[in-house]
């Protein structure tokens, strides 16, 4: 027995790959989940992006605005540009931020409101709409919420204001006495009202909501399948394009073929952009059979996307494959590629959402998701898929992702040097 | 005609000096074996000549061009020490491949094919997948990717390495026939026999040196001369009467054994058996040996190739 613990303890002593999968990768996850998931400092939840569009611009309307400009959890935007830059928001601009993915919510405060409010109060007319993109589950949700506490907390003068007329119409008008009351009692409302979380006393009713869902998502369900197929099929590809890309070149090295091959004319720079072209046409091959999977057996709309989706798989395999390379080349021995892999891999695929949607992280982990070109992609794909947004508008992940398989290519050429010349 | 010289050549890595000065050449249609113990610089030597090592110091010339060591030259054929082709290929696939990376193409490229298959006896089995295939049929395909573009020059390192004796000579009829049609051949063995049996000439190289070169006759004369060497098995352990005088050696591990050089054996046997059987043994069996390769290669390195 001593034996036997010995050699597994010299073993495990000088294999730093073991040790690195046994101690550091859970290390490594449990921190990473625990930030996404746990959330960390200031930053313990994600500000939500939010279009306001106030054509009321009444007082009760412009109170309102203020309040959730003032809410911590609320990113609120009412122009075009961000950082207040460029027009003043209409509806259609709003959407349009909402449709692209800009900002999962927005609220707009219709003409009429504040009158309506101020008439009537609440549950008489006065109704707010939340145009929303339901992929996101929370954002909408949370909204909402916030949308009635900075209503009750925002203008309690002129809640109490619209109460009273109500209160006049239906039980009579006040007595001269009850009158002056009121009037010395709303003073102190309105300087005790809140514009931002601390608020005062909320009410047991609120103000209507009416949510639209401006991806018309009943119609298009099998749309969000993409999120899913994108998330798993990108991680399966990069597992499949570092296998194969280790099983090209260090297989190759270790049974004597990279030798013959590089006595060749292609010389390693042929070589190496075969093997490229090669795990990427593989690649390629992969997303599609996950996405086609996904139009048989869940309805995904594969067909009504095909120029977007082809754009998005070619620049996401190009990426993978190269990355795949890079890895191959930087290990000297399968089991490192193994590690180096491993690790490398499962923590993209966590940070850039392919295990868990990125915007329900924090807003740090979002960014920091954007180093990782899984991010990238799934960005893109939800743009062809949920956004039907038109190829043009994929430039930026399509950029990002071929830039980087470019760098990863140079990178793997650089590495590979050292099975060329001793 | 040299085609291929090797002057000077030296290379570090690190504290290791793998070469120290190797020089060789490889004439026409020659088949030279370069021999030495592990570690000795061989593979180094040969990784030098195909451009996959670069030396610290001294020249390559390939048909009177100096190597940069950038590229492997067309003229040249590799044939690795690995059984280096694609076992889910099947011998016919794997010629293809790698007559069209060396740029064959066409006809040409299906007539080399078919000639190579032809050569190694595979053509019965071109189209199985070389995962089946024995030992002895991999290296003889291993040896064909390496020829199959008709390079004027080959390298094999090791190619008869754990295969057995019939596919020996077949790898070897292969190679001669290489050799008949003007093809230079430099092949780093451990089989002596081999060399001594297959091979013009002998390089030998030790410590990253060329210790001796020549032909087996030539190696011979330069080392440990011509000598015979004789073996005489008694009945019993030998000692040697008083006052008998002859130059012989009793085997320390067995004193029945006695060991003897002689230049003429005619002369020399008679007068060794006289004292044996004054000494009252019977002789159970004599071998003479003439001077071999292994002979001269203790004789320069100090221990057996395989240490």
């Amino acid at each position: 027995m001593r034996t036997l613990l010995r050699i597994g303890w010299l073993n495990l002593k000088r294999d730093r790959v073991a040790q690195a999968l046994t101690f550091l990768l859970p290390v490594i996850f449990f921190s990473i989940f625990a930030t996404v998931f746990g959330g960390q400092g200031d930053d313990a939840t994600s500000r939500i992006r939010v279009a306001v569009v106030d054509e009321d611009r009444s007082e009760v309307s412009q109170r309102i605005v203020e309040a959730l400009k003032a809410e911590k959890a609320l990113r609120v935007r009412l122009t075009a540009a961000e950082e207040d830059q460029g027009t003043v928001l209409d509806r259609a601009g709003a959407e349009q931020l909402v449709r692209n993915g800009n900002a999962p919510v927005a609220v707009v405060i219709p003409a009429g409101f504040g009158a309506a409010f101020m008439e009537n109060g609440f549950g008489g007319g006065a109704s707010m709409q939340l145009l929303a993109d339901v992929s996101d589950p929370i954002a909408p949700q949370m909204v909402q919420g916030l949308m009635q506490k900075v209503t009750m907390t925002a203008a309690p003068d002129l809640l109490m204001t619209g109460g009273m007329r109500q209160f006049e119409r239906y039980a009579g008008t006040l007595t001269p006495q009850q009158r002056a009351a009121v009037d010395q009692w709303l003073p102190r409302l309105k300087s005790g009202a809140s514009p931002g979380p601390s608020g005062g006393a909320g009410a047991p009713m609120g103000v209507a909501v009416t949510v639209v869902d401006v991806m018309r998502t009943d119609d298009r369900r099998g749309s969000l399948i993409s999120f899913y197929a994108a998330g798993i099929g990108v991680m399966f590809l990069l597992f499949s394009c570092v296998g194969a890309a280790g099983g090209a070149l260090l297989e190759e090295a270790e049974s004597g073929t990279l030798e013959r091959l590089l006595s060749t004319r292609i010389g390693m720079t042929g070589l190496l952009a075969g093997k490229w072209v090669f795990l990427a046409i593989m690649g390629c091959a992969q997303l599609t059979v996950m996405f086609l999977w996904g139009r048989i057996a869940f309805g995904l709309p594969l067909f009504d996307h095909i120029p977007g989706f082809v754009v998005m798989t070619t620049a996401t395999a190009a990426a993978a494959a190269a990355l795949g390379l890079v890895l191959a080349t930087l290990a000297r021995t399968r089991a490192q590629l193994s590690g180096f892999s491993t690790i490398l891999i499962l923590t993209m695929s966590a940070l850039g959402g392919s295990m868990f949607p990125r915007f329900l992280m924090t807003e740090t982990m979002q960014k920091v998701g954007l180093v990782t070109f899984n991010a990238w992609a799934l960005d893109g794909y939800l743009k062809v898929f949920w956004r039907d947004a038109p190829i043009w508008q994929l430039w930026p992940q399509v950029g990002v992702l071929l830039s980087l398989a470019a760098v990863f290519l140079v990178v793997a050429r650089l590495l590979a040097r050292r099975w060329e010349t001793a | 005609m040299n085609v291929l010289t090797v002057k000077d050549a030296r290379k570090a890595f690190g504290e290791i000096k793998a070469l120290q000065g190797a020089s060789l050449e490889l004439r026409q249609g020659e088949l030279l074996a370069l021999l030495g113990p592990n570690g000795a610089g061989k593979t180094t030597l040969i990784r030098a000549i195909t451009g996959r090592v670069r030396l610290d110091s001294g020249e390559i010339r390939l048909f009177d061009r100096v190597l940069d060591g950038a590229r492997t030259p067309p003229e040249l054929g590799i044939v690795p020490q690995e059984v280096a082709v694609y076992p889910l290929l099947t011998a016919r696939e794997n010629l293809d491949a790698f007559g069209r990376l060396q740029g064959l193409s066409g006809g040409l490229l299906k007539d080399q094919v078919g000639w190579a298959l032809d050569r190694t006896g595979l053509t019965d089995r071109a189209d199985e997948s070389v995962q089946r295939f024995s030992g002895g049929m991999k290296r003889r395909l291993n040896i064909a990717c390496g020829v199959i573009h008709k390079p004027k020059v080959v390298l094999l390192d090791e190619p008869t390495v754990g295969v057995d004796p019939q596919s020996r000579d077949r790898i070897y009829d292969m190679l001669a026939d290489l050799a008949n049609q003007g093809v230079s051949l430099l092949v780093t063995t451990h089989h002596l026999e081999e060399a001594e049996a297959r091979c013009s000439r002998t390089v030998i190289i030790d410590h990253g040196r060329v210790i001796a070169s020549g032909s087996l006759s030539e190696l011979v004369e330069q080392t440990v001369g011509r000598h015979r060497l004789v073996t005489l098995r008694l009945d019993g352990p030998f000692s040697p009467a008083s006052g008998d005088v002859s130059d012989f050696a009793i085997d320390p591990a067995d004193p029945r054994v006695l060991r003897a050089r002689m230049r003429d054996v005619a002369l020399e046997l008679p007068p060794l058996l006289a004292h044996v059987n004054r000494a009252g043994r019977i002789v159970d069996d004599v071998d003479v040996r003439g001077p071999s390769l292994q002979s001269v290669f203790i004789h320069l390195t100090g221990r057996e190739l395989r240490e």
